[in-house]
């Protein structure tokens, strides 16, 4: 379903990676893998269609996703290095509001239950900026629990969570793979996941 | 569409709710540069009536222009661009409805304490109406054109210093039919022709200004 071929990179004067290609079907997972700074998040973006890519092509069901357009972020879950959640509100309004943003219903019960399942019951009206790292990067990982895009793109997933929370991810992936979706992740740490298969990519 | 609108109007209306000091010490701003003309001035009534739509005017571009740096900084910052741009949906409505909300909470409250100040410039009646009706209609377009600028100074160091210089230019047409239209009224000529003039101004703005902030957000988040 996702393909990516020939992909180069190129930031400001230097070649971060190039001649990148992988398919990846239904119910399958990436892992990219490489030291700092070879490229892994500008990949990423390049997947999400935020960054254009200096050469090559990706393709989303067949079709370039530079012309698929809106059809394409349509079925596209990112969850990028910063969590995208605003200090100023709780973790309840943060995950309400990104889903209207991100025109996905979401009633307050669905949302309440997602906060449950990542622990964080108790702090739903506690504003972000008293939450700790980890707590505030459960709330992005919250968006995760009821997301029925098809293809998930998360940087860094597991960074600043505790073991109960990375395996409760890890969970949330399995389950999504279980679906048929896609996943793609960078990740220093590898963690078991339930199902789908998982391949790997190494940038260098 | 309209439901996309109203979402972001909502989520910024909020976060301006939990961070009021922004607000209130543009508008405070606002209040103070007005007043300090007619005590730098004295009690020469008229030529602070002269001065008065001038004054009003150029303080209120500087007063939007102080809360314009933060329009989309924020959310750069946290990573909330990213997925707005990620949306389903035309960017450019999301940033309509960030223009909008910059309007409530910047543009609104300045026309609607502009009479108030008037009185210290010895305005007349009909004069303060036109005045407040003229930064009704016109600071829609400041905020609308504030936003290329914003998006276009996005994530660049000293960012604000460079957005005053692109935008300011920007606002001199707005400037100049708003004061006039306020000019006009008292000379007994009438405010229709510069008030119908601001208005086909903020009508473009608002039209167009989103796309092109669309497509500078867009070069941005690169």
């Amino acid at each position: 379903m996702l393909n990516a071929s020939n992909l180069e990179c190129v930031r400001g004067e230097r070649r971060l990676f190039s001649g990148v290609g992988f398919r990846l079907a239904g119910g399958e997972m990436l892992y990219l893998q490489g030291k700092n700074g070879s490229g892994k998040t500008s990949l990423l973006r390049m997947l999400c269609g935020l960054t254009p890519a200096a050469d090559g092509e990706i393709y989303w069901r067949g079709e370039p996703i530079g012309r698929l357009g809106d059809d394409f972020r349509a079925e596209l879950c990112y969850l990028g290095h910063h969590n995208a959640i605003k200090e100023e509100l709780t973790p309840l309004e943060n995950l309400l509001a990104s889903a209207r943003l991100a025109d996905e219903a979401l009633d307050p019960d669905a949302a309440l239950d997602a906060l449950e399942q990542v622990g964080l019951l108790g702090r739903e009206d506690l504003a972000c900026r008293y939450l700790s790292q980890g707590q505030k990067r459960r709330v992005a990982l919250a968006r995760l629990v009821h997301e029925r895009r098809a293809l998930w793109v998360l940087d860094e997933p597991y960074v600043a969570l505790d073991t109960a929370a990375v395996e409760l991810v890890a969970g949330l992936i399995g389950a999504h793979l279980q679906r048929g979706g896609l996943a793609v992740l960078t990740t220093h740490q590898t963690v078991a996941v339930s199902a789908g298969a998982v391949r790997e990519l190494q940038l260098s | 569409m309209l439901k996309l609108i109203r979402a972001v109007i909502g989520r910024d209306l909020r976060l301006a709710m939990r961070r009021q000091a922004d607000v209130v010490s543009a508008l405070f701003f606002f209040i103070i540069v007005v007043s300090l003309f007619p005590l730098g001035i004295g009690p020469e009534t008229e030529l602070l009536r002269k001065l008065a739509p001038g004054v009003l005017w150029v303080a209120a571009l500087l007063a939007t222009m102080l809360s314009l740096p933060r329009l989309f900084a924020d959310d750069h910052h946290d990573g909330t661009l990213e997925q707005l741009a990620l949306a389903p949906q035309p960017l450019g409505l999301v940033v309509l409805g960030k223009v909008i909300a910059h309007w409530l909470v910047s543009g609104l409250p300045l026309a609607l304490l502009a009479p108030v100040l008037g009185i210290q410039f010895d305005l007349p009646n009909d004069a303060l109406w036109v005045l407040t009706l003229s930064l009704l209609i016109g600071t829609p377009a400041l905020s609308g054109i504030g936003a290329i600028g914003a998006a276009l100074t996005l994530g660049v160091r000293g960012g604000g210093v460079l957005l005053s210089l692109l935008v300011l230019p920007l606002y001199i047409p707005v400037l100049i039919f708003g004061a006039g239209a306020v000019d006009a009224t008292m000379t007994g000529l009438g405010p229709q022709a510069h008030l119908s003039l601001l208005g086909a101004l903020t009508l473009g703005g608002v039209f167009f200004a989103p796309w092109a902030t669309a497509a500078a957000l867009r070069i941005a988040l690169e």
